[in-house]
């Protein structure tokens, strides 16, 4: 049976169920309990599970995320909640000089079994300390799982898995998101290992998660109404990355687009296209190509903020511009023809 | 002058774990410069009352985090010498494979937390350890020992504040040795007097001679009872002094070799043996009874982590992950 509902009833959802299912977890974080969470994803928890369990911390980052580690060493599961991934910035070090490194670091002795959630990402005109993307970033940390849920299942089903994990989970939610509305299952628990294809197509990959997946979407079926057949792939977990997934469409469609919130230099999108030439290069019939966010803090003006996001409008035109090849390619069928194994 | 009667029973014990420290440490210092142990190795030498005091006051279950300078602190919390030393040969035989070296001993059997080289990193760790314990009915007391160049690091101002909000049952010890690193506590912090820095927070405090193993025990023993009690967390200054360099590779410019002499001159072992004689519980044959045993212990880990092997490079990339049955 699956019900309508918003990704943040998803998530208060998930946690609720989790709460209910394993004394050992509990959440903690600025504002989670009697305000409700930042966000609203906590309201009403804390009647439903108390004050121990649903535990208001103050104004410290780095103090409530270390305390998480030690939780967790000390055989619980904590939730801990950091308002936005530009105040995650303030518990780098216990994220990955303690939680990221202290299994290898200890011989295999220590697990870190925590979930971290925290907002992302811009469009509400928050400026430059509201609205980073940083997930690519931590997907750099060995030791860190990293995922990105984009639809309200996934908001809805990896909370568990996350839990069950017994390594650091980092989970990132677009702050564009809460609002959005979609079905979900009963229980349905989803795989943190896998990226998923969310439009299947022929003639371009266009590779994306969280936010963006979305406008992803929308240019595809704009892309579509000009003859362009878009697969699109969300990657659902930045860390460790599907490439599996990733190849066999990339092999399929032989052009990749990867749209990422994110800065383009030194960062996922790099990655992964960098992956893509490793692994698959002798099966393209383009260059890879991204859309990324514009190298400036965003602004906050709606114009400046619009122009420095990835859009509908710019993920057409790079895949306009990746199919170029391809669409002649279709005007003249004896070039079309004439290739071998296609 | 007597005995209190909580250190009556372990008088000689307290004295065979501070040489226990001492000659492990002497023993590595020769090791690094004989290139058998590399990376960095900072030596407990000087310090040894505080670890051995405040470790005999506490249960085997009792969670214990420490520093970078932590081989004393390991070895007293019960992790075995030949892991220790193994470890600092970055054998698999040491109590973390071999991966940590000397900064990052680690044992869960003890519940020895580490080993951690982030100055005040292990704070917020053990505010967790006592949360948890305390959201699970617990009665075991978690203690961080760190030193007070750490009390000018935010993470110890939101750890105390967390733990004295939540009245978690946490020992804040504080290893004042008067240098972080080579920056004396009057020139990096405004206000030295630490235990008015934990009364701000409304946490109980007490400083006491950390040179002095018996006060150091007798204090610590007063503070785990506090907590055991529920009466929230505990803060004791030991101050006490590292009579040798930060690690290897420190020149020491930045203090007189008078005020080291002085230091020295007040060591903990020699005062506590001294007295221990004056007592009549200690005479200078059973106290080289008790060296040339030790002597035997450490030389027999140095044997130990002679033998010990190296992890096999397919295993480099273990343990990143924590491995899960295949689904």
């Amino acid at each position: 049976m699956s019900t309508r509902m918003s990704y943040r009833e998803a998530l208060r959802e998930a946690m609720g169920e989790a709460l209910e299912r394993d004394p050992r977890v509990f959440m903690m974080g600025e504002d989670v309990g009697r305000y409700g969470g930042s966000y609203a994803v906590s309201l009403g928890l804390l009647e439903a599970f108390g004050p121990e369990r649903i535990r208001d911390t103050p104004l410290s980052e780095l103090g409530f995320v270390g305390a998480g580690i030690g939780a967790a060493l000390g055989g619980m599961r904590p939730i801990v909640e950091i308002m936005t991934v530009n105040f995650s910035l303030l518990a780098l070090d216990p994220l990955i000089n303690t939680a990221a490194a202290l299994r290898h670091m200890s011989g295999g002795q220590f697990s870190v079994p925590m979930v971290v959630r925290m907002a992302t990402g811009a469009g509400r005109q928050l400026a430059a300390q509201h609205s980073h993307s940083l997930e690519g970033w931590y997907a750099h940390i060995p030791g860190l799982k990293i995922l990105a849920p984009a639809t309200v299942e996934d908001a809805r089903g990896m909370l568990w898995p996350a839990l069950e994990d017994p390594d650091p989970v980092l989970i990132f939610e677009h702050a564009q998101l809460y609002n959005l509305e979609g079905e979900t299952g009963e229980w349905e628990t989803v795989d943190i290992n896998r990226a998923k294809v969310r439009r299947a197509g022929k003639d371009l990959t266009l590779i994306t998660y969280g936010g963006t997946l979305g406008k992803a979407l929308a240019a595809a079926q704009e892309l579509a109404a000009e003859g362009i057949d878009c697969e699109v792939i969300d990657l659902r977990v930045l860390r460790p990355l599907d490439d599996e997934t990733l190849m066999a469409s990339v092999c399929k469609t032989r052009r990749a687009l990867v749209v990422d919130e994110g800065w383009r230099s030194g960062s996922l999108s790099a990655e992964i296209i960098t992956r893509i030439i490793e692994q698959s290069f002798f099966e393209l019939d383009a260059p890879p190509a991204r859309v990324c966010s514009a190298e400036t803090p965003i602004p906050y003006p709606r114009h400046l903020e619009e122009a420095a996001l990835p859009q509908v409008s710019t993920i057409v035109a790079a895949a306009r511009q990746l199919c170029q090849g391809h669409q002649d390619e279709h005007s003249d069928a004896a070039y079309s023809n004439s290739e071998p194994g296609r | 002058m007597s005995f209190p009667p909580r250190t009556q029973d372990i008088a000689l014990d307290v004295l065979r774990d501070m040489v226990r420290i001492r000659r492990l440490e002497e023993r590595a210092g020769e090791l690094y410069g004989e290139g058998k142990i590399r990376g960095f190795l900072h030596l407990y030498i000087g310090e040894e009352a505080v670890a051995v005091g405040v470790l005999h006051a506490l249960a085997a279950d009792d969670a214990v985090v420490a520093t970078y300078r932590e081989h004393g602190h390991a070895l007293i919390k019960g992790v075995s010498i030949n892991a220790i030393m193994a470890e600092m040969y970055g054998r698999q035989e040491g109590c973390s494979r071999g991966r940590g070296g000397s900064m990052h001993l680690f044992d869960a059997g003890t519940r020895f937390f580490g080993g951690n080289a982030i100055v005040a990193g292990g704070l917020p760790l053990t505010v967790g350890l006592a949360l948890a314990e305390r959201m699970q009915g617990g009665s075991r007391v978690s203690v961080c020992f760190f030193g007070e160049g750490a009390m000018a690091e935010g993470a110890f101002h939101e750890s105390i504040n967390l733990a004295a909000l939540w009245q978690l049952p946490m020992l804040f010890c504080c290893e004042n040795n008067l240098y972080a690193m080579g920056t004396a506590l009057d020139r990096s912090q405004s206000q030295t007097d630490l235990c008015a820095k934990a009364s701000a927070y409304k946490v109980d405090a007490r400083a006491v001679d950390g040179m002095d193993v018996i006060a150091v025990h007798e204090a610590a023993c007063d503070a785990v009872e506090h907590i055991r009690a529920g009466r929230g967390p505990f803060f004791l200054e030991c101050r006490t002094y590292r009579f040798r360099a930060h690690s290897m590779f420190d020149p020491q410019l930045y203090r007189d070799k008078d005020e080291v002499e002085q230091w020295k001159a007040r060591g903990p072992i020699h005062a506590y043996s001294t007295r221990l004689k004056a007592e009549g519980l200690l005479d200078e044959p059973g106290f080289l009874a008790i060296l040339s045993q030790v002597d035997a212990e450490v030389e027999a880990a140095v044997t130990y982590a002679e033998n010990g092997s190296l992890e096999p490079l397919e295993d480099l990339s273990r343990d990143v992950y924590t491995p899960r049955a295949a689904s």
